[in-house]
């Protein structure tokens, strides 16, 4: 009998032993799908893990990413990780726990109510009764569903969740080897590939000998249709042969890019998938029309560390250790690819550089395995280099956003539609909307995908934060999927929200000076949700935004406010800025509702990181083109915010005991973004809305 | 031909050619995987390393240049288990998300110190600002920069 709502991490997923394991050295393994990107999730999942247990968190091993032993829970996306697997494990925990004091109780001839559990042991009127979890657990049958039956325990009954428990994969990552890019066995075999500079371009000739001449070392060259790769058991040599390769070779139906590719505009008039969400069209002509486009362009994850994966194929078993995302995606994906059967197929997660999404750590992993799959009995490792990161990763797509807001008499909104051009925000492997990069080079390349954004259920993709939290009479969406980006695109942390806030914030701004009215006042005059005023109102504290002088005077104070897809974190935002042709953030504010909070600081560290993301997106990054792909391929080429630009936070958790957790990774990029914004409008008097806020936009909107 | 140069205190000895990225002498064949590969550009700093106190770029610097000279990495500073002051402050502060990053700025904060135990911030900012971030624990590493060279004057008083 399955209970009501139950996840569906549980419902994939209905043994017990894909979640918890009681090992025999007194420890418990307790298992995700949900994997470390730098979060800190699996520090939170165990706290959740050890309260609902009530044993120490030094006993719980968290699994993560594990195909052979750990749960499906697809991708670590969107900000689920807490309110999906933490939910889930939650609940397992609690079955457990029940089933294990049924069994205890039995033996002790007692009630199971009549016993506590202290460090794993079960106590009877708080004397040791010589049983625990690890006595009892060969009498419970793990093979059976997880019901959900299980009660946890109420948010005030925790001693671990709530608490600031520093991150556990932190000591490993300031002292040494951590990352997937630090296995190197003693068999290993270095890789590195040439890649295809676009879906249907054809290797017409690679000058093999010469790559060889300048690898200057013992080299062998896998090849496969357009797939390419050189190995060597130096790793300096497979680098050297692949930085030479492209002079090498010849390829044939490149695409054709323009200058123009590479702009938002471009977005408006392709062939497009066209949506009507929300509110019926507009009958009446508008009486009092306020309207503005924001644009942003095509951005980049831009990893501190290139992509890298393990693969080895012994006994005809093919083992990949990777920092993607998900493993048991990835492993469906490479089953797919390399037509084996999945059975044969392990992908494990090992940590890697800070991913903020869909960059090139899937595809990676399919390159290790496809030499792998040539070079039987090694330890392959294939890293992508610098420029084949910035150069090959899926980018956030640009945006285009034009708001309709037409107004009452008050001037407060009374029909709104919100018009969005984008490519897809996901071509995930397996999605359904995307494949491993190289199989696109393979023999048999797979057929073109229609492209998908994610439904508005799961938040969508350019949709994303499209609803403006405010009390709009009538809202619609008009939504042109793109069909076909001049590049690869797919979610970048926040997908769509970014674009979408910044609109929806810049316009809240407008509107207030139509009507003369102070803009924290103005949004509050039509914010009836009482946890989105309570962020509002705690952000003007914090900034002082009651002292906020006039505008155009070379410095500003901007804010903005948004719930992350309308239906996580509530998360408001404050920038103080200076503009002296460049822009500068010289201190930043932020107030997140997030509900109970599992782990403060790493709330708080994740909120930190999006404020900063966030300002970097919006003040300098933008993927450039050249005629035939990505031309910005080095930090040079793509600079992001550094310690002299970064300014000042300070971050304001709203207590949250009482309320469902709600996820809190990707809330404050949005608000950030167009806190900044809207301060630059500030201090200038112009608005600027067209991301990034270059010193060229900034003459331009001065002149 | 054979170089020869200490390492994080101890001698030690390569037979490799003298033009090989200090970076690869020290991973692939010193077994030290702490530094880390970023972009091979010296844009990032992920690889920075100590050679005589002074923060290079592993990924550039050819090891026949520090014939006889003195590298520190990140696993020359400490342990999990013994833990140098400043790779303690950057747990007190949880001074990391990814962490890639981290050993390269560690040890530009430990040369910062070396040579100046009491900065002022902006001098950690500039010592830093050679080092990129994605995942923008910025404010949180200069902390721990501040909070090392706080408990090194305490432990000195």
């Amino acid at each position: 009998m399955n209970a009501p709502n139950l996840p569906t991490s549980l419902v994939d997923n209905p043994r017990l032993d894909r979640w918890i394991h009681f090992n025999p050295d007194r420890t418990v393994r307790v298992a995700s799908g949900k994997v470390e990107i730098g979060q800190g999730v699996v520090t939170a999942l165990s706290q959740i893990a050890a309260d609902e247990l009530d044993v120490p968190l030094d006993r719980v091993h968290l699994l993560s990413g594990d195909t052979d032993h750990g749960p499906d829970e697809m991708y670590t996306t969107s900000s689920l990780s807490i309110q999906m697997s933490g939910s889930s494990i939650r609940l397992v925990c609690a079955e457990v726990r029940a089933k294990a004091l049924d069994r205890a109780a039995l033996r002790l001839n007692c009630s199971p109510d009549d016993l506590t559990v202290v460090d794993g042991q079960f106590l009877q009127n708080g004397e040791a009764t010589g049983q625990d979890y690890w006595t009892v657990a060969d009498e419970i049958d793990f093979s059976q569903a997880p019901t959900g039956a299980g009660k946890p325990k109420k948010a005030d009954a925790y001693k671990i969740v709530g608490k600031d428990v520093p991150r556990f994969d932190l000591p490993a990552k300031i002292t040494g080897a951590a990352y997937v890019h630090d296995v190197l066995p003693g068999d290993v075999l270095h890789a590195r590939t040439l890649r295809q500079p676009n879906p249907g371009a054809t290797l017409a000739a690679l000058d093999e000998a010469a790559i060889k001449r300048a690898a200057k070392g013992e080299l062998q060259i896998v090849r496969e249709a357009n797939f390419v790769a050189f190995v060597s058991p130096v790793e300096s040599v497979a680098q050297a042969a692949a930085a030479a390769a492209p002079a090498h070779a010849r390829w044939d139906n490149l695409r054709q890019l323009t200058p123009a590719h590479q702009e938002a505009a471009w977005l408006k008039g392709q062939p497009a998938e066209d949506r009507q969400i929300g509110a019926p069209p507009r009958t009446t002509p508008p009486k009092n029309l306020a309207q503005i486009t924001v644009s942003r362009p095509y951005i980049a994850h831009a990893s501190m560390g290139p992509s890298c994966a393990l693969a080895e194929l012994r006994d005809g078993r093919l083992t990949v250790q990777s920092h993607g995302q998900g493993m048991h995606p990835l492993r469906k994906n490479l089953a797919a690819a390399l037509k084996l059967p999945i059975e044969a197929i392990t992908a494990k997660h090992l940590h890697g550089p800070g991913c903020y999404g869909h960059n090139g750590a899937d595809d990676a992993a399919l390159d290790a395995a496809l030499v792998a799959m040539r070079i039987p009995g090694r330890t392959i490792r294939l890293q992508w280099r610098r420029e084949e990161e910035f150069g090959f990763e899926p980018v956030g797509p640009a945006m285009l956003v034009t708001l309709h807001v037409d107004l009452d008499d008050k001037g407060r909104p009374a029909d709104w539609t919100t018009e969005i051009w984008s490519a897809t925000h996901v071509q995930r492997p397996g999605s359904g909307s995307g494949y491993l990069l190289a199989t696109e080079a393979l023999p048999d390349p797979p057929p073109e995908v229609k492209p998908t954004d994610p439904t508005e259920q799961r938040g969508g993709g350019g949709t994303r934060n499209a609803v403006p939290l405010y009390d709009v009479p009538s809202h619609r969406i008009l939504h042109h999927l793109v069909q076909r980006g001049p590049v690869r695109t797919s979610a970048l942390r926040g997908l769509g929200a970014l674009p979408n806030v910044y609109a929806i914030e810049m316009m809240m701004d407008e509107l207030a000076a139509r009507v003369g009215e102070d803009p924290v006042a103005y949004r509050l005059s039509i914010l009836s949700e009482p946890r989105a005023r309570r962020a509002v109102e705690r952000i003007a504290a914090m900034s002082d935004w009651k002292a906020r002088g006039p505008a155009g005077t070379g410095k500003g104070l901007g804010m903005a406010f948004a719930r992350y897809k309308n239906m996580a974190a509530y998360c408001a935002v404050a920038a103080a800025v200076t503009v002296d042709e460049v822009v500068r953030v010289d201190r930043v504010w932020c107030v997140a509702d997030a509900g109970l909070i599992v782990n403060p600081d790493g709330a708080r560290n994740q909120l930190e990181g999006g404020i900063v993301q966030a300002l970097s997106w919006t003040l300098k990054e933008q993927v450039r083109f050249d005629d035939h792909g990505i031309a910005s391929l080095d930090w040079d080429g793509y600079p992001i915010l550094r310690f002299s630009e970064v300014p000042e936070i300070e971050v304001e958790l709203i207590d949250g005991a009482g309320n469902p957790t709600l996820g809190v990774g990707e809330c404050s990029c949005g608000p950030s973004a167009a806190a900044v914004g809207n301060a630059v409008a500030h201090t200038l008097g112009v608005r600027i809305h067209d991301m990034p806020l270059t010193r060229d936009r900034i003459l331009k909107a001065l002149s | 031909m054979t170089i020869a140069f200490t390492v994080n205190g101890t001698a030690k000895a390569v037979d490799l050619p003298g033009t090989t990225s200090l970076l690869e002498t020290l991973r692939n064949h010193l077994g030290l995987m702490g530094t880390r590969y970023g972009c091979g550009l010296e844009q990032c700093g992920a690889c920075t390393v100590l050679v005589d106190g002074e923060p290079v770029f592993a990924c550039t610097r050819e090891t026949g240049t520090v014939a006889g000279r003195s590298v520190t990495t990140i696993e020359g500073l400490g342990t999990p288990d013994k833990l140098h002051p400043l790779q303690q402050a950057f747990l007190d502060e949880q001074a990391g998300q990814c962490g890639y990053c981290l050993s390269g700025i560690i040890l530009s904060a430990k040369a910062l110190l070396d040579q100046n135990p009491k900065p002022s911030r902006a001098q950690i900012v500039e010592a830093l600002d050679r080092h990129l971030c994605r995942c923008g624990t910025h404010q949180r590493i200069i902390r721990a920069v501040e909070r090392a060279a706080h408990m090194s004057e305490r432990g000195a008083a």
